[in-house]
C-alpha cells in the first residue's frame, strides 16, 4: 500500500479492505485446505489426460479432426479455412504448447458451464437470486482478470491448476447471464400453455424453456469460451503453461518473433472455436424453428 | 347449439361459478378491494394507491355447461385477466371461482394441475405452438403432460387434428402452416386433452378477417357435435354476437351486462354498452321473433269457413293463417277457398289449406336469411316457434321498415316495440288491419334482394383459406 496522504486522510476513517482479504484468504487456505487439495486432484485427472492426448497426438491428425468438424458444421470453405491456419500453427515451433492451451480452455470451459447454467436456470426462475447475483457477476467480469490469479496461487500453488480454476471463475459470468436471458425470453403465452395443460414446473422447464432458450445458451457456451481462452493466456503468469508461457516469456525477454508466434497462435485457436461453437447452436431444432418464424413476420 | 335444462342427464349446474371476483395488482390489494367495494369507479377508488392497478372488479357469473360463453370488451377491459382466474392461471385477490362445483382457491397446486388437465384446456391468442414439433407432437401436447402412452397420445391426437380439417399436415411444424391453419392446432390440442371446458382467450383475434369469419364456421360446427362448454374472450363485438350464447360486456374491469345478444341489443344496460352495440351488423343477430307482428287472422281448422270469413272481414285481410292439433300451423286459406268452403257447406277448413302460399321460417332464424323467404312468399311469411306453432308473420313491409331502422339512422316504429317471444302469441284478438297485406308486389324484390346484400357486406364468393405453406 502506499502511504501517500489522501485528500480525505483525517476525515474518513481508512477501510482495511486489503487487509480483511488478506485474513479471509489466509483461513481459508488453513481450512480448506483438504477440500482445496481435492478440488486441485479433480482438474489435474481431467487436465493432463487430454493434455497428453492432444500433444501426443501427430499434428496431422489434430488438424484433420478440426477440418471434419468444420466441414460438418459449416461446410467446406470453413474446413479448408481451419486446415490452413492450423496447419500454420503446427508449423510454428509452438504446437505443443497450443495443445496444452486448448485441453486447459476445453476443460475450464466444461466446468464453467456446468456451474454456470445450472445457476442460470436458478436465477431466472428466482427474482430475488437474479437480485444478488447480478452485481456480483458484474463484479466478477469487471474485476481485472489478474486479481483472480492471487488468491488462486494462495490456494493451489503455482502450475496447471490456479490457472484453470481461475479461469473457470472470470469465464462463468455470460454462461450465467445468457442462460438466464434465454430463459427469460421464451414467449410468456408458451409457458402459461404449459402451465394451463397443467404441466408441472419441472416439465415446463425441460420440455418448453430450456428447448427454446437454447440458442441463446449456445451463445453463452461461446462467450465462456472465448473468455476462457483469453484468461488462459493470462494464466501463463501463475505458470499454467501453454502458450501463456510462451507469450509472458516473450513478454519478458522483449522477443518480438516468439510474441508474434505465440499470438498467432492465440488467434487461430480463438476463431476456429468461435466459429465451431456458434455453428453449434443454430443446428438446434428450436434454433432452426425460431429462425424461420421470424423470417416469417 | 346451447343445450338447456338438461345436460348428461343431470340437472343443470353450473360449469363455471364466479362469485365477486376480484383481482388486484400491486402492493396494497386489500385495501384497493375495500375501497372497490363501495362501487366507486376504478380511478376513483383507486386514487392515493400508487401502482395498484384493478384489472377485475366484482365479477360475479355463471358458465352453463354446453354453452358457449363469450366475455366481451375492449383492451384493458380485465377479461383476459378474468378469463386466467378460471383456471388458476391466476389467483384472485378475492372471490371464488368454482369450476364443477370444486372451489379453487382450496386446491393446492399439484390438485389445480391435475383439474386443468382433466377438465379445463386453453387456446391462446397467438397460438403459443412450440416451434419446434409437429403439428402431431403439438396436438398430443396435454395428453405427453398427462404422461399417456406414446400410441394412444398419437391416435388422440389424430383425431383432433382430423376434427378440425388438418390431417395431412401432422408431421409439419407451425412454421409452415398459415395462420388460420396454426390456430387451428391450437384447437386441435385443446380437444385432444378431452376436457369438457374450453377455454379461448382472443383466440381468433390475430387472424385475418376471411379467415376468422372460417374458423369461427368450425368452431360453431364443432360445438354443435361436441357440446363443449366454452368460455370465449373477445374484444371484437360481432365475433361476440355471432358465437355467443351469452355474452358478459365488460368495461373498466367490471361486467356491466350479461345477456344473449338479442337482449344485449335490443336492451343495452347502459349508455356504454348502447354505444357499443351501435354500430354491430343486426341483420345477423336479430332473429325473425324480433321483427314478426303478431298474426291479426288465425283460425283453428276446425273452426270452419265461417269463423274464417269473419276473420277476413274484421281485418279487412284476403288471407287466413290455419292452425291444428296443439296449435301447429297447418297453412293459409284464402278469401277465395273461404267462400268456395262455404258454398259447399263445409264444417271444417280440412281440405281447403293450401301451404304453397306462404313459407315458413324459425322464429331464431336470423334477420339476415329472411329477406329471400319473403321475396318468395306470396303472403307475410309464418314465423314458428320450436314446437311448431304459428308465433308470427312478416310481411315484407315490416322488413323493410325493420331493415331501416336496424342499418339505418331512422328509428322503429313505437307500436313494434319489443317483440318478446314465442308463448302467448296465441290465435286471438283481431286487432286493426296491419300492413300485412298492402302486398308489396313481386318486382320490387329484387332490388330489395340487390339491398340487403350490400347491408350484409357479403362477399360474393366465399374465400376460402389458402392452404399452402406461407
Amino acid at each position: 500500500m502506499s502511504t501517500t496522504a489522501a485528500p480525505l486522510d483525517g476525515v474518513l476513517p481508512r477501510l482495511p479492505l486489503g487487509e480483511w482479504t488478506e485474513r479471509a484468504v489466509e483461513w481459508a487456505t488453513s481450512t480448506l485446505g483438504p477440500a482445496f487439495d481435492g478440488i486441485a486432484t479433480v482438474v489435474d485427472t481431467l487436465v493432463e489426460p487430454l493434455n497428453n492426448l492432444l500433444t501426443g497426438a501427430p499434428a496431422v491428425v489434430v488438424v484433420l479432426v478440426f477440418a471434419a468438424l468444420g466441414l460438418w458444421l459449416r461446410g467446406w470453405k470453413f474446413a479448408l479455412g481451419a486446415a490452413v491456419g492450423l496447419g500454420l500453427v503446427a508449423g510454428m515451433p509452438y504446437w505443443a504448447e497450443t495443445m496444452s492451451t486448448l485441453a486447459q480452455v476445453l476443460v475450464a470451459s466444461a466446468l464453467s458451464l456446468l456451474l454456470a447454467v445450472p445457476l442460470g436456470v436458478f436465477v431466472a426462475e428466482n427474482r430475488r437470486a437474479s437480485q444478488l447475483a447480478r452485481p456480483v457477476l458484474d463484479l466478477m467480469q469487471t474485476l481485472p482478470a489478474f486479481v483472480y490469479l492471487i488468491p488462486a496461487i494462495f490456494f493451489f500453488g503455482i502450475g496447471t491448476v490456479p490457472g484453470v480454476l481461475a479461469t473457470v471463475v472470470f469465464s462463468m459470468p455470460p454462461g450465467v447471464r445468457l442462460t438466464e436471458l434465454g430463459l427469460r425470453q421464451v414467449d410468456r403465452e408458451l409457458v402459461q400453455a404449459g402451465e394451463a395443460f397443467g404441466a408441472s414446473p419441472w416439465k415446463i422447464l425441460l420440455r418448453t424453456k430450456l428447448p427454446l432458450a437454447l440458442p441463446t445458451i449456445m451463445t453463452g457456451v461461446n462467450q465462456v469460451i472465448m473468455l476462457a481462452l483469453s484468461m488462459v493466456v493470462i494464466a501463463g503468469m501463475v505458470g499454467a503453461g501453454g502458450l501463456g508461457d510462451v507469450i509472458m516469456f516473450a513478454l519478458a525477454q522483449v522477443e518480438v518473433g516468439s510474441g508474434f508466434e505465440g499470438g498467432i497462435a492465440v488467434v487461430v485457436l480463438a476463431v476456429v472455436l468461435d466459429r465451431l461453437t456458434d455453428s453449434i447452436g443454430g443446428r438446434f431444432p428450436a434454433a432452426r424453428a425460431q429462425r424461420a418464424m421470424q423470417q416469417q413476420s | 347449439m346451447y343445450l338447456p335444462a338438461v345436460f348428461a342427464g343431470k340437472a343443470i349446474v353450473s360449469a363455471i361459478a364466479v362469485k365477486s371476483l376480484y383481482k388486484i395488482f400491486g402492493s396494497r390489494p386489500a385495501e384497493a378491494v375495500r375501497r372497490l367495494k363501495g362501487g366507486a369507479p376504478r380511478a376513483e377508488a383507486l386514487a392515493g394507491l400508487p401502482a395498484t392497478t384493478a384489472a377485475v372488479i366484482d365479477a360475479s357469473l355463471e358458465v352453463r355447461p354446453g354453452e358457449i360463453f363469450v366475455v366481451m370488451g375492449l383492451s384493458g377491459s380485465g377479461k383476459s385477466t378474468l378469463i386466467r382466474m378460471l383456471n388458476g392461471l391466476l389467483r384472485p385477490t378475492s372471490g371464488s371461482v368454482e369450476v364443477d362445483g370444486v372451489d379453487l382457491g382450496t386446491l393446492k397446486p399439484a390438485a389445480l394441475r391435475r383439474l386443468r388437465r382433466e377438465k379445463i384446456s386453453m387456446v391462446f391468442q397467438h397460438f403459443a405452438l412450440l416451434p419446434h414439433r409437429t403439428v402431431l407432437e403439438n396436438a398430443g401436447y396435454a395428453l405427453e403432460i398427462a404422461g399417456l402412452p406414446r400410441a394412444e397420445r398419437r391416435e388422440r391426437a389424430m383425431e383432433a387434428i382430423r376434427m378440425v380439417g388438418l390431417d395431412g399436415w401432422e408431421d409439419k411444424l407451425p412454421q409452415d402452416l398459415s395462420g388460420g391453419m396454426r390456430q387451428r392446432v391450437g384447437l386441435a390440442r385443446a380437444l385432444a386433452a378431452g376436457t369438457d371446458i374450453l377455454l379461448m382467450d382472443e383466440a381468433f383475434s390475430a387472424l385475418d378477417p376471411l379467415i376468422r369469419r372460417e374458423i369461427q364456421d368450425q368452431l360453431l360446427e364443432l360445438q354443435a357435435e361436441l357440446g363443449k362448454t366454452i368460455v370465449f374472450i373477445t374484444h371484437d363485438l360481432n365475433e361476440a354476437m355471432r358465437l355467443g350464447d351469452r355474452i358478459a360486456v365488460m368495461r373498466d374491469g367490471r361486467i356491466v351486462q350479461i345477456g344473449t345478444a338479442e337482449e344485449i341489443l335490443t336492451d343495452p344496460a347502459n349508455d356504454y354498452v348502447e354505444r357499443f352495440v351501435a354500430d354491430v351488423d343486426r341483420t345477423r343477430i336479430l332473429t325473425a321473433s324480433s321483427v314478426m307482428e303478431k298474426p291479426h287472422s288465425v283460425v283453428d281448422v276446425n273452426a270452419g269457413p265461417r269463423v274464417a270469413a269473419r276473420a277476413l272481414r274484421e281485418t279487412q285481410t284476403s288471407v287466413v293463417y290455419v292452425t291444428g292439433g296443439q296449435q301447429r300451423f297447418l297453412g293459409t286459406v284464402t278469401e277465395d277457398e273461404v267462400s268456395r268452403a262455404l258454398r259447399a257447406g263445409r264444417q271444417s277448413l280440412d281440405g281447403h289449406v293450401r301451404t304453397d302460399h306462404v313459407r315458413t321460417v324459425r322464429h331464431d332464424t336470423a334477420v339476415a336469411d329472411l329477406f329471400g323467404e319473403c321475396a318468395e312468399s306470396v303472403h307475410p311469411v309464418a314465423v314458428l316457434d320450436d314446437r311448431d306453432r304459428l308465433a308470427g308473420v312478416i310481411p315484407r313491409i315490416t322488413l323493410l321498415s325493420a331493415l331501416g331502422s336496424l342499418t339505418g339512422e331512422t328509428d322503429r316504429p313505437d307500436d313494434d316495440a319489443p317483440p318478446s317471444l314465442v308463448d302467448e302469441a296465441g290465435p286471438d284478438l283481431p286487432a286493426a288491419p296491419s300492413a300485412m297485406d298492402l302486398g308489396v308486389a313481386g318486382a320490387p324484390m329484387a332490388d330489395l334482394a340487390r339491398v340487403t346484400t350490400e347491408v350484409r357486406g357479403e362477399p360474393v364468393a366465399p374465400t376460402r383459406e389458402k392452404e399452402e405453406t406461407a
